[in-house]
């Protein structure tokens, strides 16, 4: 794979002026944004704050109710049936929850990409799909249904099934929720070796900080549906703004706050 | 408390006018454009089912699949159900029958009972009840679990891939288990007449066989066929778009879904048996 510097400096997805609401409640306010081509980008953000919904934008899973999602710089509003097709093809996403098919086995779901969105022969997906799992340790639970997995293990065939198809993008929404932090950082190893090996551009929605930092090429804070920082982990970690500063400093709050309380002062404001 | 209203517009002449308070009237127009609206999105959902099938890959072994969910896991429920009609249509017809000395009679009158109305009726409901709610709570907890959002992400019609063979199993499941439930419960109507009853079998079968007219059998087929696609279609709906139940989420949406599912298959059964009764009789 070619290092990210030789890489061409197009941006393969952009976001520009994307509003998106649910009713009356307003969750993206105009963003704008840069996806670098073969990059980590890492979003980060509180809960609630429309990382989500900005990674569904990205997928064109939901439509924006103002500005553009652009691809290659095409609007994705703007492609027909066969060029939505052939987008989602390049593209992958990995779901919060999974999003595995539970009627299927492990080796089923990581085949079904393939053999419902590409015209492969039989044999080059079954070699495809071996691949996959091979490279994520799940060869001997091929016949296994998800049910029947731990999280971690359902976590990496959802991976698998991310990857199979060889994406030149995927989209991770927060791939380590739920995780203890031994296995966050595996999943996030997982994830920058992965980007390495395959040369895929990732963006990645997460609230883990320190994991964030260490994997990521670029990082990017949302707060209540606006785009308040993007740069380089290190811009990010020397970076004044109040915004960042309350988001990274955030478990030097917590310790401060805790030795109030156990001091017996009373309970900082912002605490609440 | 009692509320002012504006005074009603004084309309020529003043004894024809009825006059409503306007928030009844804003209410009915409002759910009377809902109701529109949500089934224009059911025939537009519906015809995107079966449209999706064309070019929809591997669709037969998901057919095979829905078949199998439709068809013979409801076979238990259409024996019981089958037997039980024909033992009470046999046994309320012999009595009723000899009154008028006509129990001879009796093939007939289960006969055409059950290949009119009966058997199409009653197998979509057992089906309904059945596969019907199974599978509109299996795409509500897809849809409610991200995995048809997962499907669209991959480039795959979550229509072609999970809604079009679960209809087109219905065109073939529910004539065949409306036939196999007509089948027994003539074997029923026969144990209450000819076995339990003093009926001779013979006049049972061979009255039976005059009875059943290949109109009534084309009747029957098409009430199948349209019993079947109204009501796999609204499960399929209903499931499908649970995560738009505005009033409940989550594990309740499911469940209000599948109730809705239910019931209303259960109404447009009936309803549609009238409709096409009353065009063929």
């Amino acid at each position: 794979m070619s290092e990210p510097d030789t890489i061409s400096s197009a941006p393969l997805l952009e976001v520009r002026g994307l509003r998106k609401q649910f009713g009356d409640h307003v969750v993206l306010h105009d963003l704008d944004l840069v996806v670098p081509r073969g990059r980590l980008l890492t979003i980060l953000g509180k809960s609630g704050t429309g990382k989500s919904v900005l990674l569904k934008c990205l997928a064109g899973v939901l439509a924006p109710d103002q500005g553009e999602v652009l691809f290659e710089g095409r609007p994705l509003s703007s492609e027909n049936k066969p060029g939505l097709a052939a987008f989602r093809r390049r593209c992958s996403y990995l779901f919060q929850g999974n999003a595995l098919l539970d009627s299927l086995s492990a080796w089923d779901n990581v085949a079904l990409p393939l053999e419902q969105a590409t015209l492969l022969p039989k044999p080059e997906i079954r070699a495809r799909v071996r691949d996959a799992l091979r490279r994520l340790e799940l060869e001997a639970d091929a016949a296994r249904y998800p049910s029947q997995m731990s999280g971690g293990m359902q976590k990496r065939l959802a991976l698998a099934r991310a990857l199979v198809t060889r994406p030149e993008i995927v989209l991770f929404d927060e791939p380590t929720a739920g995780l203890d932090p031994i296995r966050r950082n595996a999943v996030f190893t997982m994830i920058a070796h992965s980007q390495r090996e395959f040369g895929f551009t990732a963006v990645v929605v997460t609230h883990d900080l320190p994991e964030a930092l260490a994997a990521s090429d670029r990082v990017a804070l949302l707060v209540d549906g606006t785009l308040c920082f993007e740069g380089a982990p290190a811009e990010f970690q020397a970076s004044a703004s109040p915004a960042v500063a309350a988001f990274r400093d955030s478990a030097d709050h917590l310790a401060a706050q805790i030795a109030a309380i156990r001091r017996g002062e009373p309970v900082p404001a912002d605490l609440a | 408390m009692a509320t002012a209203y504006p005074a009603p517009p004084r309309l020529h002449p003043p004894a024809a006018c009825v006059w409503f308070p306007p928030f009844m009237l804003s209410a009915t127009g409002r759910s009377t454009l809902r109701i529109v609206g949500e089934l224009g999105d059911f025939a537009r959902f519906t015809a995107r089912g079966y449209t999706s099938a064309i070019g929809s890959r591997r669709l037969g072994r998901r057919l095979a699949r829905a078949v199998y969910e439709q068809g013979v896991r409801c076979l238990p429920v259409i024996l019981i159900v089958g037997t039980f009609t024909g033992l009470v249509l046999g046994l309320q017809g012999y009595h009723t029958l000899k009154g008028f000395g006509s129990a001879s009679l009796l093939g007939p009158l289960v006969a055409n009972s059950l290949v009119r109305e009966l058997a199409p009726v009653l197998a979509a409901l057992m089906i309904v009840g059945q596969a019907g709610s199974a599978l509109t709570a299996e795409l509500g907890i897809q849809r409610n679990s991200e995995q048809i959002d997962a499907l669209e992400t991959m480039g795959i019609d979550p229509h072609g891939f999970l809604v079009a063979p679960r209809l087109l199993a219905a065109l073939i499941v529910y004539p065949m288990m409306t036939a196999f439930f007509a089948l027994i419960g003539l074997v029923g109507g026969w144990i209450s007449g000819s076995v339990l009853l003093p009926l001779p079998g013979s006049v049972y079968w061979s009255s039976v066989y005059k009875a059943i007219d290949p109109e009534d059998v084309g009747q029957c087929i098409v009430k199948a066929l349209v019993f079947g696609g109204l009501t796999i279609a609204l499960c399929c709906y209903n499931g499908f778009t649970a995560h738009r139940r505005s009033t409940t989420t989550g594990a309740r949406a499911v469940s209000a879904s599948t109730t809705r599912a239910v019931v209303f298959s259960s109404i447009s059964v009936l309803a549609a048996d009238y409709l096409i009764t009353s065009l063929l009789v």
